[in-house]
């Protein structure tokens, strides 16, 4: 058999010693991780737990995710004017950067000139500084891409913290047995905190539509930290099988599938991110990469657009596969990006994207699988319903 | 006895009808099965043909037929219950059955000591 799981497990060993590592890297072999190679750093695919269970267990309990692979930067005024840093990162970023409140944190992208995105991330704003949170595989490009395009008087650096998520409906009152200051903490919030005595930052968010938190702490700190989190019975620790799952249940984008240099933010259905301010007609519309196109696409509504596949029957219909109007149809009108089966939901979930009058809810298509048409049915995202703790 | 081949599948010979199954080394580093798809009986299959297929929560796995015949039987059980199939897949998980073309080509096939030098 064809096993791209049993390759990933051989390949794993000849390749370590090119691999990086996460400060919480001897944590995941004491908890037995399989370990592969992810981004350029051997990470967790799973624990013995298990894929299907440590998924189960974030939506009913507690997981703990390693996430140091992604990139923090810091990004600071030369001047000390935060505001002068929130408007260089808006040149690059659709969103609102200089609205955007002390202590809060909001989900945006890089664009290139076609409208494309470079990477999706996260902005928080920390009084001094913005913090900005990529993804692993893009954090080279995109601080490159940072610095290129950044003015003089900003300053770029990288943040040599480790960063955990801790998600799930438990996460709050575990977390709150090793520190006394998340109280009122809302979704999207962000707050410095000491954890164990060790100066952290926490922010209420996540990549798995359950209530949780995301904590960025010092490296040499991390393990035992994390290690006080895994010692409460409801917290399981979650490889990247698990969190690729729960984030396709979730409707959340992975860049490099379902979101990349190819697709706009409006096809892609996050228009919610781009604040009216930076839409035609606000006050500091358009001066990103690529605003004609996007904003265009606000004005006139793109031509395809993402949406939730629901296949009918039991079949998983994986990324790469091919979306027909009919069952006849030569011709594809679109192409899965994610892909699998939904634990929750016990059924197979995808995502894709389609011309925009097959996009509708409920509207039928198909997918080639195996030289055969099964049908899919386009649903509303998320798969299921979301946890955040928005008040 | 049982044989093995490189592509992790094992087959218990019965007369000229062997049972083919996925390697236990095969369905712990698939992880949870989701879903299973067998062949058909009656399905005519050429050494290398895709029989079956396997699938985990992450990936689809062909399961390739290791021998040349034609399919006598499938396990129903199995496409009902897949997560079985990973919890017994050398016993009350096997795949389907299938009529060897040619029985002496099971001689090429490995025995378990060597699958296990392979595989591990």
């Amino acid at each position: 058999m064809n096993t791209d799981t049993v390759e990933i497990a051989r390949s794993a060993s000849p390749s370590a010693e090119a691999m990086r590592r996460t400060p919480l890297y001897g944590l995941h072999l004491r908890h037995g991780a399989r370990m592969v190679p992810f981004a350029g750093y051997e990470m967790p695919v799973q624990y013995p737990a298990g894929l299907l269970k440590e998924h189960i267990h974030t939506r009913a309990q507690a997981g703990l995710f390693d996430v140091s692979h992604m990139g923090q930067l810091s990004v600071r005024a030369r001047s000390g004017d935060l505001a002068e840093a929130a408007r260089a990162l808006e040149t690059l970023i659709p969103i609102d950067i200089l609205g955007l409140a002390l202590g809060r944190q909001r989900y945006g992208f890089l664009t290139n000139e076609a409208g494309g995105i470079i990477d999706d991330l996260m902005v928080a704003n920390l009084g001094d500084h913005l913090l900005v949170v990529v993804n692993a595989a893009n954090k080279a490009q995109d601080e490159a891409h940072l610095r290129a395009h950044l003015p003089e008087g900003i300053a770029l650096a990288s943040v040599p913290n480790a960063l955990i998520a801790l998600q799930g409906p438990q996460a709050y009152v575990t977390l709150e047995r090793l520190t006394a200051d998340i109280d009122g903490i809302r979704f999207m919030d962000v707050r410095a905190t000491r954890i164990l005595g060790a100066s952290c930052l926490v922010v209420r968010s996540g990549y798995t539509g359950e209530d949780g938190f995301e904590i960025s702490l010092p490296a040499d700190r991390a393990e035992e930290i994390a290690e006080a989190l895994l010692a409460d019975a409801d917290v399981l620790p979650v490889g990247l099988g698990a969190r690729d799952s729960l984030r396709l249940e979730a409707g959340l984008c992975l860049h490099g599938s379902d979101i990349d240099a190819g697709t706009t933010p409006v096809e892609a259905g996050l228009l919610w991110a781009i604040q009216p301010v930076r839409r035609p007609g606000g006050a500091r519309a358009g001066g990103f990469p690529g605003a004609h196109r996007i904003l265009s696409e606000i004005e006139h509504g793109p031509s395809r657009r993402r949406v939730g596949l629901r296949p009918e029957g039991r079949a998983p219909v994986r990324a790469g596969a091919s979306l027909f109007a009919s069952e006849e149809d030569p011709e594809p009108a679109g192409a899965v990006t994610s892909g699998g089966f939904g634990p929750s939901l016990g059924a197979p979930i995808a995502m894709g994207y389609l011309p925009t009058p097959l996009a509708e809810p409920g509207t039928r298509v198909f997918a080639e699988l195996r030289g055969q048409r099964l049908p899919l049915t386009v649903t509303a995202m998320p798969f299921v319903p979301a946890g955040f703790k928005r008040s | 006895m049982l044989k093995f081949t490189d592509e992790h599948e094992w087959l218990k010979l019965d007369g000229d009808v062997a049972t083919v199954g996925i390697t236990r080394h095969a369905a712990e580093q698939l992880g949870d099965l989701v879903f299973i798809e067998l062949p058909k009986v009656g399905a005519k299959l050429k050494k290398g043909d895709a029989a079956a297929v396997v699938e985990s929560v992450k990936a689809a796995s062909d399961v390739y037929a290791p021998l040349s015949g034609e399919v006598t039987e499938v396990n129903d059980a199995a496409v009902a219950d897949p997560a079985g199939v990973g919890s017994d897949p050398q016993g009350g998980g096997w795949l389907y059955r299938i009529r060897l073309d040619d029985v002496s080509a099971l001689e090429g096939l490995m025995d378990e000591a060597a699958y296990t030098e392979f595989a591990v």
